[in-house]
């Protein structure tokens, strides 16, 4: 499938109204879109909702060997997949450009800003670790997928908990969740990303793009923050930048930056006290309730009255099948026959008929081995009154 | 939520469902569909350009693609996407969109595993619905479960398939309650399969009746 090429008055049309201050959906220069966090029932369960585009995470863990280089520290792996429900022009199984920079930048992002305590993740020095996965699916694509991942991601981690693990010795015990709590994974900060748009050599920037202003865009800066702190910054799209304008960027990062993570706290904090109070949770729980696209059902029985009955009719209706036959019947060399059917055609017939054929060669046919092209071959012969008409095999 | 049903519901109930549709911009359809625990988002896009070496020169090309939560999809998956593209195929009015393509994209949303194929075939109905893709009959889904002692279950958790000595999906259609596809995992008596396909028939009545409200609004 293919995406919808944007057209050139569309192209003008944006670039004309962004020189006017003026966005597609209404907003300011430096606003958000909505935010939305939801976690699911399972820890390390988090889709994100940023206008329109939705990306959804899930972590795990696992027990492995660790790295040779690093025997102290546990594993963390990131896979960011674009699924083809995002956009028609992602193909599962395809390694775009764009799906090899959002990956590498999420990992950036929270390895090498070294979020995680790993050294808290090792069971057994040189043996056993735990290796944490994290898998980022972007469900929709209306723009500004690094920084929907990033917030995904980032909450997904916090909202994780990993089993709890008794050590005696060289024996490790791991609990299931029934038998201890699990425990929350040790995090310092939330790094967060924050894309900026540049448009018409870096005169104007926008701050999260949606997706039709990012198809016109020039250059992309992404800077992510937490307190404060220069997480990582990149620059594609090859602008050229002035200091103060990568500044002003930093500066306005720092501000978003804070805003989101505040956000983040508060639904962190709003799963964690339903879950206190054994009350519903989970992504049947967040489905918008009031709204004309969803419906919710209770639990209904189901009418088994007459079921029997009709179970039993179907039954006595139908016509008992054949006995088969047990055990298979040996026709000829290699070949055995299970069951009634057709009659077998295999090794038999087939000596017979070959048997046949070349008694009959030896006496009246002619063998044509010949390579000729042409449509018929007719061949005379005196004793033989037919005529042997082959197609010509190409 | 759950350990509440389990212990004053009957064996022959439905769990609570709930679904949601056109939540995503980007698909044609879309719709999320939420059974007990599991919950699946199924996205559509079609009729759509196909690639040539995968048209059909008469009819249209149904894809269903199934990503798990966690890893690359592997051989469970595929045999899973067998069963909903071929249910698809027998549902959608594919002669009217020749050389063109019809993909379902299926995305799961929770790490439970209990009842995921009647859970992935009924969020397609419900995308295929909501993208408005022509079809010749609705068809909806109802997994059963046999315990040990011969209980026939509708619905099961996680909990009660484990314990069961059989598993089996089955796919209806909106017309004339035929089996379109059938799933079958331990052993069975013949009684039970049929007891099994009529119970199923019954339940499938309700979910129809969830499709029709939910799109009347």
């Amino acid at each position: 499938m293919r995406d919808t090429p944007l057209s050139n008055c569309e192209r003008l049309f944006l670039l004309k109204a962004i020189e006017q201050k003026k966005r597609l959906d209404g907003r300011e220069t430096y606003d958000y879109r909505n935010i939305k966090i939801s976690f699911g029932s399972d820890y390390g369960c988090c889709s994100v909702e940023l206008g329109k585009t939705r990306v959804f995470c899930q972590v795990s863990c696992e027990l492995v060997p660790p790295k040779d280089s690093r025997p102290t520290e546990g594993i963390m792996f990131f896979n960011l997949e674009l699924s083809p429900m995002a956009s028609p022009a992602f193909e599962p199984n395809r390694q775009s450009e764009l799906l090899v920079t959002l990956n590498r930048q999420l990992e950036r992002c929270l390895r090498n800003s070294k979020c995680i305590d790993t050294e808290s993740l090792c069971v057994v020095s040189g043996e056993k670790v735990w290796q944490i996965r994290v898998d980022v699916h972007v469900l929709n694509h209306d723009g500004n997928l690094m920084d929907a991942a990033s917030i995904a991601a980032i909450s997904a981690l916090s909202h994780f908990r990993r089993p709890d693990v008794a050590i005696q010795g060289r024996d490790v015990t791991v609990f299931s969740p029934e038998e201890r709590d699990p425990i929350p994974l040790s995090i310092y900060h939330m790094p967060i990303c924050v894309s900026f748009a540049f448009f018409l050599q870096g005169s104007y920037l926008l701050v999260d793009p949606c997706e039709r202003e990012e198809r016109v865009k020039d250059g992309l800066v992404i800077a992510m923050n937490k307190h404060r702190e220069i997480c990582s910054i990149q620059s594609s799209g090859g602008i050229m930048l002035l200091k103060d304008q990568v500044l002003r960027c930093s500066k306005i990062a720092s501000v978003k930056v804070s805003e989101i993570t505040e956000l983040i706290n508060k639904a962190l904090e709003n799963d964690r006290k339903i879950r206190k109070e054994g009350g519903k949770f989970g992504f049947a729980e967040s489905m918008p309730k009031e709204r004309i696209t969803t419906l919710k059902r209770d639990e209904v029985p189901v009418e088994m009255t007459d079921v029997k009955e009709t179970a039993n009719d179907i039954v006595n209706s139908t016509e008992t099948t054949t006995e088969a036959v047990p055990s298979p019947v040996l026709v000829g060399m290699g070949t055995a026959q299970i069951g009634e059917g057709i009659v077998n055609s295999w090794a038999l017939e087939e000596d017979e008929e070959d048997e046949s054929q070349t008694e009959d060669r030896k006496t009246d046919e002619v063998m044509l081995i010949s390579d000729s092209e042409e449509e018929e071959v007719v061949i005379l012969h005196e004793e033989a009154q037919k005529s042997t008409n082959t197609s010509g095999e190409k | 939520m759950s350990i509440m049903m389990e212990l004053d519901r009957g064996c022959s109930n439905l769990r609570e469902y709930g679904n949601e549709q056109s939540l995503l911009s980007k698909p044609d359809g879309s719709s999320t569909f939420v059974q007990g625990d599991t919950s699946i988002l199924a996205g559509v896009y079609g009729p759509a350009e196909v690639k040539v070496s995968k048209e059909i020169y008469d009819r249209a090309t149904v894809e269903v693609l199934i990503q798990p939560k966690m890893g690359l999809p592997g051989v469970r998956e595929r045999a899973r996407e067998q069963c909903a593209r071929e249910t698809c195929e027998a549902a959608l009015l594919l002669t009217l969109h020749p050389r063109s393509s019809v993909t379902v994209i299926l995305q799961f949303g929770s790490l439970s595993n209990c009842q995921l194929p009647s859970c992935c075939l009924n969020a397609t109905c419900m995308a295929l619905m909501d993208a408005g893709l022509p079809m010749s009959h609705l068809f909806c889904s109802v997994t059963c479960a046999i315990s040990k002692d011969g209980q026939i279950i509708t619905d099961p958790t996680a909990l009660q398939e484990k314990e069961s000595r059989a598993l089996l999906t089955f796919a209806i259609d909106s017309v004339e309650h035929n089996v379109l596809m059938s799933s079958t995992k331990g052993s069975f008596s013949l009684q039970e399969l049929q007891r099994c396909i009529a119970i199923s028939q019954r339940a499938s009545e309700q979910i129809f009746q969830f499709y029709r409200e939910s799109v009347k609004r």
